[in-house]
């Protein structure tokens, strides 16, 4: 394989407030190759939007990216300067956020805007903008685009909404997307509509996507590999498959064994005891001892990752395969 | 709800209006009077400013006398003589001139100040709110005292004086509003592009800020109508030879107790027929636009 298209290295986003220093995003590392869709799953506050957006530095003060490298198509991100990442966002890299309610401005219509993310970029005539703006939004699957294009946002439903802020990440044809948590404000059946297309977006377009949720399910219908963060470390990693199969860390087992279709009707769903830390103030050694079933007196010193036939994991303990 | 949603949102606005027959009643009265102002001269029995035409010994006649110059005083004369129902059409002009010029400048600073505030946040946003509460705390009609008699007389310096005196309740309302859209995701996203801030602020963030500052708009032309009466009642307005409303009610007030109440009360009766009318309009659009309110 050639040189990924991303490459972050040891990444680390802490924001700086008054009560302490909070560790967002601490010592993160990972590679993402062209065309690839990557999972990244947590609780909220396990730090995987803040790692989604300082890929596209958009963390805003008192955040900073105070450690790392990332690398896009082998060049350094980290320290470039605003008006050149601003060059380069929705050119070669792009994001989606969470709320399609709050994504695209009210009183413009959605040609105007598509119209305004073109030409952030590039000049070209009225015409060919508009029959770039029907092919994306035809793409992300909007019937009738060309009828739809005049419409204003409140004129959609949720679910047309976030497609067309999902066409308007597409429009430049972007390296990579990053979307950050899409479907959570969608209801269920929407969004397996969006994963089944955005699964087949990137296919076509050799887009690489990070997909950002708190959803195993929805992330593993989609993404070839995944990765779960935990206090802002990613603590375990690996393909879709296995680590569903057989998960290593505590973490991801309690995870999985929280998904309400894994218990029988009418049972107690199964949770993961107590919530996760305070960034600012984590307890020593593996943060997620407090919480684990097989945490002992070595949990108290950090734990390493453990690699193995491209999966890892950061535990003492990791789980056995089959242990259920 | 089928007929509404087939409207496009300003016909629903317009069919929800015209429901409300105090509001239609209220701008019929706003589009006769702003009317009868501008068309003035084509209405006005006489030319008030034209002095050479003014005869001293019809002064301070009742309703209803008939003059040297032939026609029917309606509303009587005033003490120069001039025919009142030609004044007060005369005096409308300036009012409604100065209060709607007043008015938009007002909106155009206030807005672009308040929502370069919230835009820029830190040291800006403190600085000029800060300075915009300070001027908020002691009250408007005293600001604009000072101002025209600082600038003089003249209506360039008139809406000097009503621009100071109200931008700040713009500033205060678009920095509110604008500070709440700051937030949203479209802004960020429109920050992370090439585009040039000015732009995000004024094709993003200021449209997105209108409804309420229209609110504010329609009170505000209101209240500077009325606050353009008052200076001149003080007679800091306008030149005699130009009188607006609260100069023609200042000038009869002398002479209410010996019972010539025409000179007084009639223009005080047009203006408050105004600002009643343009405040009664301005509360519509305020239950309407606002969610909370919605039936």
């Amino acid at each position: 394989m050639s040189a990924p298209l991303l490459q972050v290295r040891d990444l680390a986003t802490h924001f700086f407030m008054r009560e302490g220093v909070a560790k967002a995003v601490d010592g993160v590392s990972f590679e993402l190759g062209q065309g690839e869709i990557l999972g990244l799953v947590g609780e909220s506050g396990s730090g995987k939007s803040v790692t989604g957006y300082s890929l596209l530095g958009l963390v805003d003060p008192p955040g900073r990216i105070v450690a790392g490298s990332i690398k896009l198509n082998g060049q350094e991100l980290v320290g470039l300067p605003q008006a050149e990442l601003r060059r380069m966002r929705g050119r070669r890299m792009a994001m989606v956020f969470q709320d399609p309610m709050t994504t695209l401005n009210p009183v413009l219509t959605v040609a105007t805007q598509i119209k305004y993310a073109i030409g952030a970029h590039e000049s070209v005539s009225a015409k060919a903008g508009r029959a770039r703006a029907i092919d994306v939004l035809t793409r992300v699957g909007i019937p009738d685009a060309a009828a739809r294009l005049d419409d204003y946002p409140h004129q959609f439903s949720g679910g047309m909404r976030q497609r067309v802020a999902i066409a308007i990440a597409l429009l430049n044809r972007p390296d990579m997307i990053v979307a950050d948590e899409p479907t959570t404000a969608l209801d269920v059946s929407i969004q397996a509509q969006i994963l089944a297309e955005m699964k087949s977006l990137v296919r076509d377009l050799g887009t690489a996507l990070i997909w950002i949720s708190h959803d195993l399910a929805a992330v593993s219908a989609l993404a070839g590999r995944i990765m779960v963060m935990y206090a802002g470390r990613i603590v375990e990693y690996g393909p879709t498959a296995a680590v569903l199969r057989a998960p290593r860390h505590p973490y991801t087992r309690g995870l999985l064994d929280s998904l309400p279709m894994r218990a029988e009707p009418g049972q107690e769903l199964a949770q993961i005891p107590g919530a996760p830390p305070s960034l600012a103030a984590l307890p020593p050694g593996c943060p997620f001892h407090p919480r684990c079933p097989s945490a002992d007196a070595i949990c108290q010193t950090a734990p390493a990752t453990t690699a193995s036939g491209g999966r890892g994991w950061r535990c003492h303990h990791p789980l056995l395969d089959g242990a259920a | 709800m089928e007929k509404a949603e087939a409207a496009s949102p300003l016909g629903r606005f317009c069919a929800e209006f015209s429901e409300s027959r105090v509001a239609v009643a209220a701008l019929a009265v706003v589009v006769l009077v702003i009317g009868l102002a501008v068309l003035a001269p084509l209405f006005a029995p006489q030319d008030p400013y034209d002095i050479g035409k003014l005869v001293l010994g019809d002064a301070r006649r009742p309703p209803g006398f008939v003059g040297a110059g032939g026609y029917v005083h309606w509303l009587g004369t005033d003490a120069q003589g001039r025919d009142l129902l030609s004044a007060i059409l005369y005096g409308l002009r300036i009012s409604v001139q100065i209060g709607v010029a007043a008015g938009a400048i007002a909106f155009a600073v206030g807005a672009t100040l308040g929502a370069t505030a919230a835009f820029m946040g830190g040291r800006v946003e403190i600085l000029i709110m800060r300075f915009i509460d300070l001027q908020l705390s002691f009250p408007a009609i005293l600001l604009a005292l000072v101002l025209s008699a600082i600038l003089g007389q003249g209506k360039g310096q008139l809406i000097a004086a009503l621009v100071a005196a109200q931008y700040a309740y713009f500033a205060r309302t678009a920095h509110g509003a604008a500070s709440a859209e700051r937030a949203k995701d479209y802004v960020v996203a429109a920050l992370s592009t090439p585009m040039p801030a000015s732009r995000v602020v004024f094709r993003h963030i200021l449209p997105n800020c209108l409804p309420p500052l229209i609110v504010v708009a329609t009170v505000q032309i209101a209240n500077s109508i009325a606050l353009e009466a008052t200076l001149s009642f003080l007679g800091l307005g306008l030149p005699v030879t130009h009188p607006s409303l609260g100069m023609l009610i200042a000038n009869g007030f002398q002479y209410m107790l010996s019972g010539r109440y025409w000179i007084s009360i009639y223009p005080g009766v047009a203006l408050i027929v105004l600002i009643l009318a343009i405040n009664l309009v301005g509360d519509q659009i305020r239950d309407q636009l606002n969610p909370r309110l919605k039936r």
